[in-house]
């Protein structure tokens, strides 16, 4: 690894733009690690809105209550760093959408709650986006068992961290620790990716 | 035949196998996955039709609810 002021990685970072698809527990969290580190753009897709229950994993506040979270995103990560772009689309996340979405980014983070439109979203990338790297969460739920997740590189444009056996369910429900750290897995992914970039 | 699946040496008493058959044998119950054989991926659709052969690299990644 290359030594570097936090001011030269900063001023590296910035060229860049990443893809958030998904801005709850996995998304919201992952993009606030990216714009502290100083990532230039981020492209964020998402069509829900913040509810009280999401405020015990995701990076929304009390008073957010009821805003679209792409919205609510954009005016948190702005308070970090007024100066990055914050491109927002507030639309269900497609095969036919995500290709143009997401078309010049240089990395795209899979943030997907369900597990169907993970496996959606990584087939249309993989198959539209080719060369793009993916940086997939698969496996938060519960709390302890850190020892368990892991990030894996499949190859250069595939990218998994978690545990891959932690399913969400009602009973079963992620928690704070445990999503933001595998959010900030995939932040530190493609911060990875980015500084071997010229 | 022998593959390397995720990165580890497996032999199967065949000399072809579709993804699907491959699941079945190895007792692959999770049911959202990616699979790409020698890097390329294998869409869910085309499970019953792709086939591994003798060397394949086969990597897998099981998708989980939660995020």
């Amino acid at each position: 690894m290359k030594l570097m002021r936090f001011s030269e990685i900063e001023n590296h970072l910035k060229k860049f733009k990443v893809g958030i698809a998904g801005a709850g527990g996995l998304g919201s969290n992952c993009a606030a690690s990216l714009a502290r580190s100083g990532v230039g753009t981020l492209v964020i897709a998402d069509f829900d809105k913040v509810e009280l229950s999401n405020i015990s994993r995701q990076f929304y506040f009390i008073d957010q209550v009821g805003m679209m979270k792409t919205t609510a995103l954009k005016e948190n990560l702005k308070r970090i760093r007024p100066e990055m772009n914050v491109v927002i689309h507030q639309t269900v996340l497609t095969e036919k959408n995500i290709p143009s979405i997401f078309r010049d980014c240089h990395v795209i983070v899979e943030a997907f709650d369900r597990a169907d439109m993970k496996q959606m979203l990584v087939e249309t990338v993989q198959k539209e986006l080719t060369g793009i790297p993916l940086i997939v969460g698969s496996g938060l739920a519960g709390w302890g068992n850190t020892e368990i997740l892991k990030f894996r590189k499949i190859d250069e444009t595939l990218y998994i961290c978690g545990d891959e056996m932690s399913e969400a369910t009602d009973d079963y429900p992620p928690l704070a620790p445990r999503v933001s750290i595998v959010a900030n897995m995939q932040a530190n992914a493609v911060i990875e990716i980015l500084m071997r970039k010229s | 035949m022998k593959i390397l699946l995720n990165n580890r040496e497996e032999e199967f008493e065949r000399d072809v196998m579709t993804v699907s058959q491959m699941l079945e044998l190895k007792k692959f119950t999770f049911r959202m996955r990616i699979i790409k054989i020698n890097g390329e991926l294998i869409s869910k659709e085309k499970y019953d039709f792709a086939e591994i052969q003798d060397g394949d690299n086969v990597q897998m990644l099981y998708l989980m609810s939660g995020g």
